[in-house]
């Protein structure tokens, strides 16, 4: 029978409600999966999933270099950069790369062929494997502004492999950067903590998974039996609630040693597989 | 006026829980609230005035006029952010794509393309005995950098002869981060002892010294982990960075915040464990 790979994302609005947790031991639990980190600015998974043959690939945006031979000192490049990315120094322009989107317009504009463009490395992807998980990070360089181009090359890394499942462990917040991961994602897992901060955030991450029109389901991390607060929101709003996830000392703290409960604990290991048994049932529904 | 900022790296390690408890302590008479995409400090920090509303204006979006457009497609070819697809005769722009660049304007050989205004957020502006300067980036939205610089900077303008500004921060150490790093000066990194939070902590504390700033470190529910804790101690000795103390696990925090209070209106180990860091923070401040 032919399997449709799915692409599943993993995020949560709010920080630190466990989307790498979720993440890693869904993949961990599936016969075959690809691990994409695009939390590319603090990824983790990679310290749970312990990755073997792990090689490395630059990543890299491009940055104009201006000929001062060529330049006649237009400014039309300067005038045209809506970034403010360039200023006219000297007898050529200089960009502020901090600032640059490398959208190619100072190069089409330039009325002297004066402008080419050249590589700069931001960061780089780390793949390697665990088991049957293919393992793939995304890290931007310390001091770089826009994580983008580092979560685009991920997710194109990602689809040069066909496995069943693809587990999209994504940035907290609800900016570009979270956009960017699940564009092409078939079904957003929304993890979310049952308090006050937890709730709040959570409606925004729903407000954007509803706004690019994805399916999505709900994973109660953390969950204690007084706070019912979100399992009356999801109830509300006929958000499915895919599994609720107590909250406990013990897992708290093989998460904090970088253990995947799933590999170490029967219970956890049952919790995840059916968590992915559930997801695989909403896609296909 | 000194402002200190509140960052951490990984999410949820506890800034604005720190950022609020601070806030009471110091009778601070500016804050902030710079997590732009998902600010919480309103929630546990109560307001007596409404606030001033203000749009935030991010970067523009190009628009096609259909009517214009022959569906030749040469904006597609040259936009960088794959923002224009052909539908059906005309093309059409996904404004959550664009990124405002304008390269297809200036390609475009039938001026079907122009530029417009977008809303990217709302900025708010509390006035009262003090000043709390907070925002919402809008969905999916880029330019938080710049926002974040706007929520500071309409904090700096409308407070007069504050001692001290708290900016609760975003997690990460993207542009949101770096903006508000710009010109504080000292910034508080509230560290979880976990492997996580470790790895994250260490490349924030890298992003505050690429921009020159001085960091100090605390750890937050430290007895969650105690072997962790002492690993981040540690950690903070090697590299001359202060290491203020340790904040326990306790069940009152969560209580405080989900009944929109301050931990520092709460009597509780937390509260004494947090009060002997700001007073350390006070004092490097020089306040």
């Amino acid at each position: 029978m032919h399997k449709r790979q799915i692409k599943i994302a993993v995020l949560s609005g709010k920080g630190g409600t466990g989307k790498t947790f979720v993440s890693v031991n869904l993949s961990a639990c599936a016969a075959s999966a690809i691990y994409l980190d695009c939390d590319v600015e603090e990824p983790n998974g990679h310290l749970f999933l312990k990755p073997e043959s792990v090689s490395q690939k630059p990543v890299c945006t491009l940055l104009p270099v201006f000929d001062e031979l060529k330049c006649v000192g237009c400014r039309k490049c300067v005038d045209f950069c809506r970034f403010n990315a360039l200023a006219f120094i000297g007898k050529a322009p200089q960009v502020f790369s901090d600032v640059c989107h490398s959208c190619g317009g100072c190069a089409l504009i330039c009325p002297c062929g004066a402008v080419t463009e050249k590589p700069r490395e931001i960061g780089h992807l780390e793949c390697g494997s665990h088991k049957n998980v293919s393992v793939i990070t995304g890290l931007l360089n310390v001091g770089e502004a826009s994580g983008v181009p580092v979560i685009q090359a991920v997710l194109q890394e990602g689809s040069a492999q066909t496995k069943d499942f693809v587990v999209i462990d994504c940035p907290p917040g609800i900016a570009c950067t979270v956009m960017e991961s699940i564009e092409h994602a078939d079904y957003c897992v929304l993890v979310a903590e049952p308090t006050a901060f937890g709730v709040h955030n959570f409606e925004m991450v729903y407000e954007l998974v509803q706004l690019l029109k994805k399916p999505c389901g709900v994973v109660i991390n953390k969950a204690s039996a007084e706070h019912t607060v979100l399992d009356d929101l999801c109830r509300k709003e006929h958000i499915p609630v895919l599994c609720k996830i107590p909250y406990s000392e013990k897992t708290a703290l093989a998460g904090a040693m970088g253990q995947l409960v799933s590999e170490s604990d029967k219970d956890m290991h049952r919790i995840f597989s059916e968590l992915l048994n559930r997801i695989q049932k909403e896609v296909v529904q | 006026m000194k402002q200190l900022l509140i960052l951490s790296g990984k999410g949820g390690t506890g800034k604005t829980t720190t950022a609020a408890a601070f806030i009471a302590f110091s009778n601070a008479q500016a804050f902030a609230d710079c997590d732009v995409d998902a600010p919480n400090l309103h929630l546990v920090t109560q307001m007596e005035v409404e606030p001033q509303k203000s749009s935030y204006f991010g970067s523009q979006k190009a628009s096609i006029d259909a009517k214009k457009c022959v569906g030749c497609e040469i904006c597609v070819t040259h936009c960088r952010f794959h923002a224009i697809q052909k539908n059906g005769i005309a093309c059409e722009v996904n404004a959550l794509s664009c990124e405002g660049c304008g390269v297809c304007t200036a390609v475009c050989p039938h001026q079907a393309v122009r530029m417009e205004d977008d809303i990217a957020g709302d900025l708010m502006l509390y006035q009262g005995t003090t000043t709390f300067s907070t925002a919402k980036l809008k969905m999916g939205r880029g330019n938080s950098g710049k926002l974040v610089t706007e929520v500071k900077q309409a904090m700096a303008s409308s407070v007069q002869g504050a001692e001290l500004a708290i900016i609760d921060g975003s997690p990460g150490i993207g542009c949101p981060v770096i903006a508000s790093i710009s010109g504080v000066d000292m910034v508080l990194v509230v560290a979880e002892p976990s492997l996580s939070g470790i790895s994250d902590m260490k490349r924030i504390l890298k992003t505050c010294s690429i921009f020159a700033t001085k960091a100090v470190v605390c750890v937050n529910k430290y007895d969650t982990c105690v072997e962790n804790t002492a690993e981040i101690e540690s950690f903070c000795k090697e590299k001359d960075i202060p290491f203020l103390g340790k904040v326990p696990y306790d069940s009152h925090v969560s209580k405080a915040i989900n009944e929109g209070k301050s931990i520092a209106t709460v009597e509780s180990p937390a509260q004494a464990a947090l009060k002997d860091v700001y007073n350390k923070v006070i004092r490097l401040l020089e306040l």
